[in-house]
């Protein structure tokens, strides 16, 4: 069953086609990957689905658990159970880890905390009190924003890149966490253009300046993606003429 | 009386149940001393005056107070002005920290006007923090003053708290002179509402060779209150280093203009500054709408860590 359904979804940006007419369907239960090159649309079909402000003005119709959510705002749609990952996660002057993640907590307690920050493999005792700012790296905010999803128990979560710009070790308890999401029945989305994260999903699609090129399951998906789309010649280049080329090119 | 107004300072800021009579410390209402205590080596000599208190605070040669020196400042009546004249003088090897609160639970009209000459020696340590706690009335005007001097290798630290109530009229003016080894850190973190005013001014001059300041301003405004914020730092000596940071929240038709000044005067000193003033950041913002929290929610949250 669908618990997503992006219908006819365009969005222009400086009267460029960033997304044309897209139509997916995302599986309750299930971890679907969007691949594609960079460029392609990925980011922004989840900044859409999220409702972000500068992503509101596209047309088509987005519907969660078969109702509309076109109309509502971002704390709306995460109030449903929506939410969203960044690639590069927010920094907060002053604000300690253990507040982040209680803001967003179903369980605003202490252990809820804890157990969120054991999930993704960072010591609570270390972690707690640190400020979500400058003084973590890349991967420890990677891993302390995944801590807060993990406490708002989401219905849908995507997650953009999870793994730029963390190590091996960080790659792993991210992989876990998205694992132990599944067991929880959260619905994930995985935004990548990195084949071992493509791995790790159920389900893929594969898009490319911004139209749908295929989907299916995700070793298909992977050999058509790292075998035909690259080198793409449309990287970095969306382009809603060249659209319909793009994906006959790829095919 | 004055044990009832003891107690009823203590209890404007939160301290009737936890405060230790036996620590070192100062309570003063208006020109009244109520209440003192001090440890070995630690001298308090307080001078009662028309319209405030004229105090003499010393640490002696290689004293270490282990305890947080509480200074109590309280004007409980309505109206008035509150003089507090300090003469600080921390010898050398001395180390003390200081915990103000300055309460004014009553205030219709309330002035409290600060003056402090503060020497530290050498290898000395000096911490000093206050808080305020003002009503919601916006009827408080703050002046406080303070001229700091480091001899070598002193530590200075200061921050100015001042998150709950109404700010009223605030205008900070506070200098350091640092000699070589020395450094100075002094923060202040206002939160502004309706029609406050704010205005900070704090210098250091890092006149020794390796000393080294900060300062740290966070403020924010919301409503129609305004912040003005001129940090300047001077470096006159090899391998001093300097940092001004200001970074500043405004709301609705809040006002906020940041001025730092950064002057080098030696080819070896290193100053840098940076300044963020604007509305909350979209990307913070985005990030815990994202996960429930109503916008309202999210930008107190921002807030709240800003001035943490």
């Amino acid at each position: 069953m669908a618990i997503l359904e992006v219908k006819e979804v365009s969005l222009l940006v400086n009267s460029t086609g960033i997304l044309n007419g897209l139509t997916m369907e995302f599986w309750e239960g299930y971890v679907h990957a969007v691949v594609g090159p960079n460029g392609a649309g990925k980011s922004t079909l989840a900044n859409v689905i999220m409702g972000l402000p500068d992503y509101r003005h596209h047309s088509g119709d987005i519907l969660f658990e078969g109702k509309s959510i076109k109309h509502l705002n971002v704390d709306e749609r995460a109030r449903l159970g929506i939410t969203l990952g960044w690639q590069e996660p927010a920094r907060f002057e002053g604000l300690k880890v253990s507040q982040f993640i209680l803001a967003s907590a179903r369980d605003k307690n202490k252990d809820e905390v804890d157990r969120v920050l054991e999930l993704v493999g960072l010591e609570p005792v270390r972690y707690r009190n640190r400020a979500v700012d400058k003084t973590l790296s890349g991967g420890e905010r990677k891993r302390i924003e995944l801590a807060s999803i993990l406490a708002m128990k989401p219905r849908l979560v995507m997650l953009d890149e999870p793994d730029s710009g963390v190590d091996i070790e960080a790659i792993e308890r991210i992989f876990e966490a998205i694992a132990h999401l599944k067991k929880e029945g959260t619905t994930v989305l995985l935004i990548t253009h990195s084949p071992r994260v493509l791995e790790k999903a159920d389900h893929a699609f594969l898009i490319c300046s911004g139209m749908l090129v295929d989907k299916g399951e995700t070793g298909k998906i992977l050999e058509y993606f790292s075998g035909k789309c690259l080198p793409c010649p449309h990287k970095n280049v969306p382009d809603l003429n060249s659209g319909a080329k793009a994906g006959g090119t790829n095919a | 009386m004055p044990d009832q107004a003891v107690e009823e300072i203590l209890e404007s800021i939160n301290l009737h149940r936890s405060f230790d009579r036996g620590a070192p410390h100062v309570v003063i209402n208006a020109n009244k001393v109520l209440s003192s205590q001090v440890v070995p080596g630690l001298v308090i000599e307080p001078e009662e005056l028309p319209d405030g208190v004229r105090a003499r605070l010393l640490v002696r040669q290689g004293t270490k107070i282990k305890q947080p020196v509480h200074l109590c400042f309280g004007m409980l009546p309505e109206t008035g002005i509150q003089k507090i004249l300090l003469e600080v003088e921390i010898e050398d090897e001395a180390e003390v920290s200081f915990m103000a609160h300055c309460t004014f639970p009553n205030a219709v009209d309330i002035q409290h006007l600060m003056e402090a000459e503060i020497r530290v020696g050498r290898n000395a340590r000096y911490s000093y923090f206050e808080r305020h706690w003002h009503s919601d009335q916006g009827v408080v005007r703050v002046v406080p003053v303070a001229r700091v001097k480091l001899a070598e290798g002193a530590r200075f630290s200061t921050e100015f708290e001042l998150l709950k109530g109404r700010v009223g009229i605030i205008d900070i003016d506070y200098h350091t002179d640092c000699q070589a080894g020395s450094s100075a850190e002094m923060k202040a973190r206002i939160f502004g509402r309706q029609d406050d005013r704010i205005k900070i001014k704090e210098s250091a001059s890092l006149d020794g060779q390796g000393s080294r300041a900060v300062l740290i301003t966070h403020i924010a405004v919301r409503d129609e209150a305004t912040a003005e914020i001129n940090n300047e730092i001077i470096a006159r000596a090899p391998y001093s280093r300097g940092h001004v940071d200001c970074k500043e929240i405004i709301q609705g038709n809040g006002v906020a203009r940041a001025v730092p000044i950064v002057e080098v005067r030696h080819p070896k000193a290193h100053v840098t500054h940076e300044a963020a003033i604007g509305s909350v950041d979209s990307k913070q913002l985005q990030t815990l709408m994202a996960r429930g929290l109503s916008e309202e929610q999210a930008v107190d949250l921002i807030i709240e860590g800003l001035l943490s």
